[in-house]
């Protein structure tokens, strides 16, 4: 198989690079070892929340411009801030146009709200979701909290608790009925995902609006957890239509519909442009030539390889097997890149486990173009995009997202650029 | 004593993050919640199965061994492979039930229904008959049954091709399967034809039996070891005496051969595995290979929309069937998202599973009326009867389409 870029990782970065590159008309494959991790999205996507030393970051291009300075290896400072905000901008767009629509702004973080309650730093948001411009400062005076009977993945009372530290009354309200009763017969897997598939149908998103309704003479606004739209991408639009107050929503534990959502809508998006996308595929080897990758070998695909002139490493941290930790080391399985980590394993983690964690900022080394470092030299054919690259830690300064976005479309462009 | 060795898993459950993302992409879960999903009945099972055996949950039978779980997964899980196991290991050791063994047996079923094909599939379409069928063997008596051929491929074959095909300096080996050997010989016929086109002969391995998949399913398992073992000394001899590599043209035979037979059955194939593969693959290769290229004649645009069945999207390996329909002239092509039909084989038969199965398939028959296509292509016969019966459009292999543009 003969593609002009082979990109190995099918998450965030791998898909926005595979986007930029087969909407230039560009033959591109994707080849991904199951689903991504956008899977447990919030429904946001960050870009910078926090600098390294645990400062709250309102620009975040401004936070950027500071890390080109005191963190040199910080995926941000490797692109430079000039090109940060080129791509950050563009990137609404490209979500936009794929299917997912979004609000933010590079140049100002917005709040959106955990499935806890908390706000949290943000850049876009997914339309439908509740934000805030800052912290606490909700848009309602009284909000009534609506839940599904037996739904195991939101937990109105926390939301609650948080709210009215903030002076917002609230008052709860829980559904059910016969479809819902149905998918209860399985109580351990009483999720989102199945949720919200009752919620597909129009009738059932009536009875909830019905019941919205008859809450709306006490409550300004309502709030309903993210099980609305799985297969149907007009389901919220819909219920707004059905009720006369605002209607916000949260989201749930993992897995998240947005996210789901969001996978799909980009899959399609990349297919739709002419792009293959191989997916439950695992890459075990690759060929190189004069210090370039010639073709990659699967796990499926045996001996029939995928060739191409430019390649992706966007296989990710260690969630999804990009990075691999032996008892001493820290390995990229596919091509066996350098690697960055620390020498001494007792520095990889605390104890303590929401703590910064070094592990978090391991990763691939890379020069300041992205290309791939192997035995000291880099491959000029070969690229890193997304959570595998090093020298940030994406849950503590809110950054994971952006780092996906920004560095595969940093990517996407030089090989666009060349011949 | 190796204390790692005996404790980890073949199937990788240790991997299980519990994620939940199989069960999102469980097909079965998302239309019945009898049963408990493919993390529940999997990794999560089989920590306790591993305590006590009697914590086997006879539901694990509502699995139809789709393998998009294992699609699915970001960390290699084989989840299906795990269920399938445990079903093995843990559920009854015999299968009494009449109705499976009818719908498991598709080798001796098959010959005594094509001598008296004419007769058998007018009966089998009579309402009284169905209505018998659905009380007495519990066998839906909405589903269509699929029609058996008059005469086998392989009666055909002896008589009218062995002949010719051995005159061929270049050879490859042909696993029919059931399907083409009793009710659609023609998909033999057009493989034949495609093959002779490219300059190679079609033999048939010296001894060939039904794969078992649906012995496996139906937990038959020690007839389906039995099967499994005369189909690979026959694919022994043609890879390793006669040097010839095995072609198929069910996506399912193929899955089953090449890996179910090591994960399921604890057969090992590792040295002929690689010289199996489906028909479409091998096709593909050939032609990027510039060894071989085809002369299509003109013919009738038309519009084929492609279904990957669920053991194809295992393999991956759809993007070869649906590159040689794109390079037929006048072919337009659409692919289908990759959704489970819901058949998965014998599952859609049995009165209990009829309406899962066809819930299940609903987004993809959906689809399918949308498409706008003229006619729909799959590599799986028995989604190829469930797109038939359920939507109004007709369904061919790929190469049956191929073969019937061939100038």
């Amino acid at each position: 198989m003969k593609f002009d870029t082979v990109i190995i990782g099918g998450g965030l970065a791998g898909m926005a690079c595979g986007i930029r590159i087969a909407e230039a008309g560009r033959s591109c494959a994707i080849v991904s070892q199951g689903q991504s991790a956008i899977h447990f999205s919030s429904g946001s996507f960050d870009l910078l929340g926090r600098m390294p030393d645990g400062r709250e970051v309102t620009d975040p291009i401004a936070g950027i411009t500071e890390l080109e300075q005191t963190s040199q290896e910080h995926p941000y400072a490797v692109m430079g801030a000039e090109r940060c905000l080129k791509y950050a901008q563009r990137v609404p767009e490209l979500l936009r146009t794929s299917g997912i629509s979004v609000l933010g702004d590079c140049r100002k973080n917005h709040y959106r709200v955990t499935p806890m309650g908390r706000s949290k730093a943000t850049w876009l948001t997914i339309d439908g979701y509740l934000t805030e411009q800052e912290p606490g400062k909700l848009p309602f005076e009284k909000v009534c909290i609506v839940n599904v009977e037996g739904f195991l993945d939101f937990y109105p009372e926390f939301i609650a608790e948080e709210f009215r530290k903030y002076g917002v009354a609230c008052c709860f309200e829980t559904i059910n009925f016969p479809d819902l009763e149905h998918i209860r017969k399985n109580p351990s897997e009483m999720r989102s995902a199945n949720v919200a598939r009752v919620f597909d149908h129009e009738k059932n998103l009536d009875a909830l609006a019905d019941k919205i309704r008859k809450v709306v003479p006490e409550c300004d606004a309502v709030i309903v957890p993210a099980i609305i739209g799985i297969n149907r991408n007009d389901s919220l639009g819909l219920l707004k239509s059905k009720i006369d107050i605002p209607l916000y929503l949260l989201p749930t534990l993992p897995p998240s519909i947005p996210g789901i959502k969001a996978q799909q809508t980009l899959q399609q998006c990349f297919r739709a442009l002419g792009g293959e996308y191989f997916l439950g595929d695992t890459v075990r080897s690759a060929d190189l030539e004069n210090g370039r990758v010639k073709q990659v070998y699967t796990v499926n695909h045996g001996n029939i390889p995928f060739e191409a002139d430019h390649f992706v490493l966007a296989t990710g941290s260690f969630f999804s097997e990009g990075l691999v930790a032996t008892p001493d080391r820290i390995v990229e399985p596919v091509f066996g890149a350098d690697t960055v980590y620390a020498s001494s394993r007792t520095e990889w983690y605390t104890l303590r486990f929401f703590d910064k964690q070094n592990y978090q900022a391991f990763g691939v080394k890379t020069d300041s173009a992205l290309h791939v470092v192997k035995e000291g030299s880099s491959i000029d054919n070969l690229y890193c995009a997304g959570a595998g690259l090093v020298g940030f830690h994406p849950v503590q300064e809110g950054c994971g997202a952006g780092i996906s976005l920004l560095s595969a479309l940093y990517v996407a462009d030089q090989i666009l650029n060349s011949k | 004593m190796n204390i790692q060795q005996n404790t980890v898993s073949e199937n990788n459950f240790e991997q299980c993050i519990k994620c939940t993302i199989c069960t999102v992409y469980c097909p079965v879960a998302a239309v019945n919640p009898d049963y408990p999903g493919p993390k529940q009945a999997g990794p999560d099972g089989e920590r306790l199965r591993l305590k006590r055996p009697d914590f086997f949950d006879s539901a694990l039978k509502y699995c139809m061994n789709c393998k998009r779980c294992e699609v699915a997964c970001p960390s290699n899980v084989r989840i299906g492979d795990i269920i399938q196991s445990a079903r093995i290991k843990y559920g009854p050791k015999r299968n009494t039930s009449l109705r499976n063994y009818v719908l498991a047996n598709t080798d001796l079923v098959g010959s005594l229904a094509t001598p008296f094909a004419p007769i058998v599939n007018t009966a089998v379409a009579l309402k009284p008959v169905r209505f018998m069928m659905d009380k007495v063997m519990a066998i839906d008596h909405r589903r269509i049954f699929p029609k058996y051929a008059h005469g086998t491929f392989t009666s055909w074959y002896k008589k009218h091709a062995a002949e010719a095909q051995a005159a061929f300096p270049k050879q490859v080996s042909y696993f029919h399967g059931c399907y083409v050997n009793y009710n659609n010989p023609q998909l033999g016929k057009d493989l034949i034809r495609i093959m002779n086109a490219a300059g190679y002969g079609v033999r048939l391995l010296d001894k060939e039996k039904c794969c078992g998949v649906a012995l496996i399913s139906n937990g038959l398992y020690n007839q389906a070891k039995r099967q499994a073992e005369t189909n690979l000394a026959s694919i022994r001899t043609a890879v390793n005496e006669n040097d010839l590599d095995v072609i198929a043209t069910s996506s399912t035979c193929t899955f089953t051969i090449r890996d179910e037979y090591p994960h399921l059955l604890s057969l090992k194939n590792d040295d002929v595995r690689d010289r199996v593969e489906l028909a479409t693959r091998y096709l593909y290769r050939l032609i990027q290979s510039g060894k071989v290229s085809f002369k299509f004649k003109e013919a009738e645009p038309i519009r084929v929309a492609y279904h990957t069945p669920c053991h194809m999207e295992k393999m991956g390996w759809s993007y070869y069937s649906i590159e040689l329909l794109r390079m037929i002239p006048g072919v337009e092509v659409i692919v289908l998202d990759s959704q489970c039909c819901g058949i998965a084989g014998t599952y859609g038969f049995k009165k209990e599973n009829y309406r899962t199965s066809q819930d299940v398939g609903e987004p993809l028959f959906r689809q399918i009326e949308a498409s706008g296509a003229d006619l729909v292509a799959t590599d799986c016969e028995t989604c190829k009867w469930q797109i038939e019966m359920s939507t109004t459009k007709p369904c061919e292999n790929p190469l049956t389409i191929f073969a019937s543009r061939l100038a």
